[in-house]
């Protein structure tokens, strides 16, 4: 009989920080004193704290160590597990809480501040362990779909949700999934972990700590849809999230629950994982596609959307993580539930990396509407140092930079859209009044500039441009004839470009220029007042 | 040794069927065996697949994890984007070339040493962040930097 349980942070900083070591450090202590029948020992993906790891957590008391040594497990074995009393010393001091899986404190007339949906059981399951994910629910909402829907109630209850996809678009989930139910023959879903919007980790935290939550949401979009096959393209630097994936696609087969004639009904469904090798633009819909036939990543001209001709030419649906992860709890508790969450024209929650001079860095999981101050005031514990906001840059490098004035717009894709920002990716990247914005959009441009992948002239041969003139105007060389000629070079860069990548590359420049363009003005070498 | 690079590549491409589509996944896993992909083995992958050489160099060339020279023992990957650029990020890097005397992109003269830039690697809450090899190092500062850096050349020497 298993009375305890200890969990172990098993996240890269942890591992990179000896997480094994004191994992078998635990492990050899418990089999030394013929404990290892009565306490279970595990990895969890994430915790909400990031200065302590790794963290040894002992359940059912919920007493938390760290940062634990490897020499320190056999200690707290002896102390907490067979002794019985709580290893005081060694316990993490709770005063300097921070983390990429932060708390959400309930804020005053936000009734569902403290809903999590997606990160419910990061943290709490073991990831490597099925059972422990179809004990909170898992395979539950699969289960449901096969035997009490059609594929179209499913597909129905998705578009009723109002679901978006939450890669940074906003587009209606449930209508980009009916494109391709309405076709016939071999058709596929698509797996978008390539994640690398710089600042964004949201998908990569749901992978390491609940993996199966998008393996279901896969099957479950298969189902909807009619695919048979579905493929994970996973960017090539989540090592970790890569092995948990490929380990619960095994477990789930094993378990009946993927692979052929799921739970015994006639529906099958194939999940495999292809590993990407470095490439931003892969991240871009067709490039993926691209990529995962085994090319170089570049975008195919659209139309045809990956609904019409996707992967091998055929029909499919190309989805962001965090978007299927949302498919299971939809079916599960149905899409009035999920509208009452969020705001209207843009339901359920946002995952957000938080990021910058705040007090609070990492993930949090808080409906959409929730506006920028209130992140910044609540979640994020505040500025840093006390030192004022200056501007926020969302979603990633192509992500827009939201100035103070935007601090109480709500949070959704049309509220930002209306305003001329974007929510993008989900990455908040947070900067005091000491940032220097031409120096940011200097670094902006330069990430663009590396990651183009070269196929379009206004990309390629824009972002090389609009770097020289940032560096000549960063370092005071520029005049306002160069000002002009940059902002002209973004403006065609915009407007020109053949995909998401040269589109957005100019975007800090002309968000940049539109709420600060005093700054750029005064870097001026001819610039007088 | 020719005939030993021979083995190897067809082993990788074996296992993945030479399937064209695997053609990027192989290529990583000849990178990670091989320390970097040569010209004659690139030669030897679109001969397997009956691709042209043009294409096979052209997806090796496009990827960054893909290297096509060989590297020093060890490889520093440094974040250059902007949350790390925000949080201290020029400090450090300024600190990496200083000590160890090459630019971003080169490999110090001893083969130790290569100094590369990367792209997000996920680990933004605790930026700056630089990998060596496969380790995360978060939080940097110039002085931790100078710590790591000297331990590796400890280890290095103490075998």
């Amino acid at each position: 009989m298993i009375r305890s349980r200890i969990l172990i942070s098993g996240d890269p900083l942890s591992l990179a920080r000896g997480a094994e070591e004191t994992r078998l450090a635990i492990e050899a202590e418990l089999s030394f004193l013929g404990l290892d029948d009565e306490v279970e020992v595990g990895y969890v993906g994430q915790v909400d704290r990031t200065d302590m790891l790794p963290l040894v957590m002992v359940y059912p008391e919920g007493v938390r160590y760290g940062a634990v040594k490897p020499a320190d497990g056999a200690y707290i074995v002896q102390e907490h597990i067979y002794k019985g009393r709580i290893a005081e010393h060694l316990l993490a001091p709770p005063e300097t809480l921070s983390g990429e899986v932060a708390r959400l404190p309930g804020r005053e007339g936000a009734q569902y501040a403290q809903k999590r949906i997606l990160l419910r059981r990061v943290g709490l399951i073991d990831p490597l362990n099925i059972e422990e994910y179809i004990a909170h629910d898992g395979y539950f909402a699969l289960g449901k779909a096969l035997s009490e829907m059609q594929p179209d109630d499913v597909l129905n209850a998705v578009k009723e949700s109002g679901l978006q996809g939450r890669g940074g678009a906003g587009f209606p989930t449930g209508l980009k999934w009916s494109f391709v139910a309405n076709q016939t023959g071999e058709k596929y879903v698509v797996a978008n972990a390539d994640e690398s919007e710089p600042g964004t980790f949201k998908d990569a935290m749901i992978m390491e700590g609940d993996p199966h939550a998008l393996l279901e949401g896969m099957a479950l979009t298969g189902y909807a849809v009619g695919a048979r096959e579905g493929w994970i393209y996973i960017r090539g630097e989540y090592a970790l999230a890569h092995q948990r994936l490929t380990h619960a696609i095994r477990q789930a087969e094993e378990y009946g629950l993927l692979g052929d004639n799921i739970m015994g009904s006639d529906f099958s469904f194939h999940i495999h994982i292809h590993a990407g090798a470095g490439a931003y633009i892969c991240g871009e819909e067709t490039a993926l596609l691209e990529s995962l036939e085994g090319k170089r990543g570049t975008p195919r001209i659209r139309p045809p959307y990956p609904t019409t001709r996707g992967f091998r030419g055929r029909p499919t649906v190309v989805n962001n993580v965090e978007t299927l992860a949302n498919v299971p709890p939809i079916m599960l508790h149905g899409a009035a539930w999920f509208r009452t969450i969020g705001t209207r024209r843009s339901p359920g929650t946002k995952l957000y990396t938080v990021m910058g001079d705040v007090n609070i860095t990492g993930l949090i999981e808080v409906p959409m509407g929730i506006t920028l101050g209130e992140v910044v005031d609540i979640y994020a514990g505040g500025m840093k140092g006390g030192r004022a906001f200056k501007c926020a840059q969302t979603g990633g490098a192509s992500g827009s930079i939201i100035p103070a004035e935007l601090l109480n717009v709500p949070m959704d894709f049309a509220s930002m859209a209306d305003k001329g920002a974007s929510l993008g990716s989900g990455a908040l990247l947070i900067c005091n009044e000491d940032t220097d914005v031409v120096d940011l959009a200097y670094v902006l441009v330069r990430f663009f500039k590396s990651e183009s992948c070269g196929k379009c002239v206004p990309c390629r041969v824009g972002t090389a441009q609009m770097l020289e003139a940032l560096d000549r105007l960063r370092q005071g060389y520029a005049r306002s004839a160069d000002l002009q000629r940059l902002e002209q070079v973004a403006t065609y860069a915009r407007e020109s470009s053949f995909c998401g990548l040269g589109q957005a590359a100019p975007v800090p420049i002309l968000s940049g220029l539109r709420f600060f363009r005093e700054e750029f003005e005064a870097k001026l070498k001819d610039f007088s007042l | 040794m020719v005939k030993n690079t021979a083995e190897i590549v067809h082993q990788i491409m074996t296992r993945y069927g030479n399937d064209r589509e695997a053609l990027v996944e192989m290529l990583r896993e000849i990178n990670r065996e091989m320390a970097y992909l040569s010209r004659e083995t690139l030669a030897l992958v679109a001969d397997t697949l009956k691709l042209p050489y043009s294409q096979v160099y052209s997806v090796a060339s496009f990827y960054s994890m893909l290297d096509l020279e060989p590297r020093g023992q060890h490889v520093i990957k440094f974040c250059q984007d902007a949350p790390c650029h925000v949080a201290g990020g020029r400090a450090i890097w300024e600190t990496l070339e200083h000590e160890l005397g090459v630019s971003f992109g080169a490999t110090t003269p001893d083969g130790a040493w290569s100094l590369l830039t990367t792209s997000c690697i996920g680990a933004c809450a605790v930026g700056p962040v630089m990998m060596i090899d496969d380790e995360i190092y978060g939080n940097l500062t110039p002085e931790r930097v100078r710590e790591i850096l000297a331990r590796y050349a400890d280890a290095d020497i103490g075998g």
